[in-house]
């Protein structure tokens, strides 16, 4: 199939955006993030999660003047598109954000970090069969956020399907994957926690819930919170005050017989930017 | 306490929880580098050598990112480098109960803060590499450090603080969430 201009024209557009959001990820944590992890520095008590802390911003000072990733694990993309009731949900779009994130792991440069499955055969650019994992939502304007997400704190992720009777189990659900997780993921943590939905919903929403600003905890977050730092895993599992900087919760309805509940875990470098795609 | 390598006994006065820089030659090394060094043998002086655990970013020559990864995974991979007299490991998150016994009167664990990549990149420079076949993030890369700023994990004599946190969480969360939540005698009756 022959390609049209206006395709071509958008797939390029896209495939800049992409790879102008990943670098701004990669390398600039976002100022809710940020000033997150000042404020638990500030409050720490612990003398070696203090210092723990402190490396935190100092590294994230140093990547910014180095024009360097924060992390080495610099993950794999994570992409949500919005799009315009204009533009034609077409295969241009995903090969448009597939040629960004190749050109980004060259031009930041990424770690190479897809691989085949069972063979473990690295592709070498990021991408690979079903990889990104691009989400579409319908927007006012074309918009790309990228969430380069690591896997030392994604494999401390869970996702449980509850009893509908056990909403207040939810609490102990979540303190309990961090339990399991000690300093493995790299806290201090930022948590998505996604109830309701269905098996795979929930853990969609897990992961949206981090793109949420941690700047903001309503009371149900701010238990959640308090369960996972009365813990005392503290950063890297050293122990201190600091283990979660927050929680988000996105929620669905679910079926009147189900309740699925998904953590997904985020390390400190809570990596996201959002471009618009001049067009 | 500074660390110079290669290392030798001054790693059994460490105690977990300690905080130490350690300048000199550490060698990375993998899931995949641990399984070759296994099949075809260490290709470096283990005698009082460093491993750190850690996938570097890798462009031109230069380092650009080397943060630590995730120490568990070489659980079961550890045990021949510290017979062959590989003094300590760098790494994050610690390790297993069997690692703390290898590590026993021999060598320390010790804990580089997870993510601190550009940190980490900043006090180090490339010196060589083996087995490159295995690409940029399992290969062994052959790093000088200056001054890395660690905190000792786990000691010679069994101590590991990833332990004792773990305990100590484990115990919070039985108080928080198992006890038993009847109300007590003056709440029923106000």
């Amino acid at each position: 199939m022959m390609a049209n201009p206006a395709d071509t024209m958008l797939s390029g557009a896209l495939a800049d955006a992409t790879e102008r959001a990943l670098a701004e990820a990669e390398i600039r944590l976002p100022s809710d993030v940020l000033e997150a992890l000042r404020r638990a520095a500030a409050a720490e008590r612990d003398a070696i999660a203090r210092q723990e802390l402190s490396n935190i911003l100092e590294n994230i000072a140093l990547a910014g003047e180095r024009q360097v990733p924060i992390c080495q694990d610099t993950g794999v993309p994570v992409i949500y598109l919005t799009l315009p009731p204009d533009i034609p949900f077409s295969p241009s779009l995903f090969e448009g954000v597939r040629e960004g994130v190749r050109r980004a792991t060259v031009t930041i440069p990424l770690r190479p970090n897809v691989v085949d499955p069972l063979t473990r055969e690295n592709t070498g650019d990021n991408t690979g069969a079903g990889m990104p994992a691009v989400h579409v939502t319908p927007g006012d304007r074309l918009t790309v956020t990228v969430l380069p997400k690591g896997a030392g704190s994604e494999n401390a992720s869970r996702l449980g399907m509850l009893l509908p009777s056990q909403a207040a189990e939810i609490p102990k659900f979540v303190a309990e994957t961090m339990l399991l997780a000690g300093g493995r993921p790299c806290p201090p943590v930022i948590l998505g926690v996604g109830i309701g939905g269905t098996f795979d919903m929930a853990a969609a929403l897990a992961k949206e819930a981090l793109l949420l600003p941690v700047d903001t905890m309503d009371d149900y977050e701010q238990e959640l919170c308090d369960a996972v730092n009365a813990l005392g895993i503290g950063p890297m599992g050293l122990g201190g005050d600091t283990t979660a900087l927050a929680v988000k919760v996105k929620r669905a309805d679910c079926h009147t017989a189900s309740l699925p509940v998904a953590v997904n875990m985020q390390c400190w470098a809570c990596r996201r930017a959002t471009v618009e795609v001049k067009r | 306490m500074n660390l110079t390598t290669p290392l030798g006994d001054e790693v059994l006065d460490l105690r977990a929880g300690d905080r130490v820089t350690l300048s000199g030659t550490i060698y990375t090394a993998r899931d995949e580098a641990h399984l070759r060094m296994i099949a075809e043998g260490i290709p470096f002086d283990p005698k009082g050598a460093v491993v750190y655990h850690c996938g570097p970013v890798v462009q031109d020559g230069r380092l650009v990112v080397a943060g630590p990864t995730t120490s568990a995974r070489m659980n079961a991979l550890t045990g021949f480098l510290i017979d062959a007299g590989v003094r300590a490991l760098i790494g994050k998150g610690g390790m297993g109960p069997e690692v703390v016994e290898q590590l026993r009167g021999r060598a320390v664990y010790l804990a580089l803060t997870g993510g601190c990549a550009a940190l980490a990149a900043a006090r180090m420079h490339l010196a060589g590499v083996y087995f490159e076949d295995l690409g940029m993030a399992e290969a062994v890369w052959v790093i000088e450090a200056d001054s890395l700023p660690l905190t000792v994990g786990i000691d010679a004599h069994g101590g590991d603080l990833f332990e004792a946190v773990r305990q100590k969480a484990k115990t919070q969360f039985h108080q928080r969430f198992n006890i038993n939540r009847i109300p007590s005698h003056e709440t029923r009756h106000r």
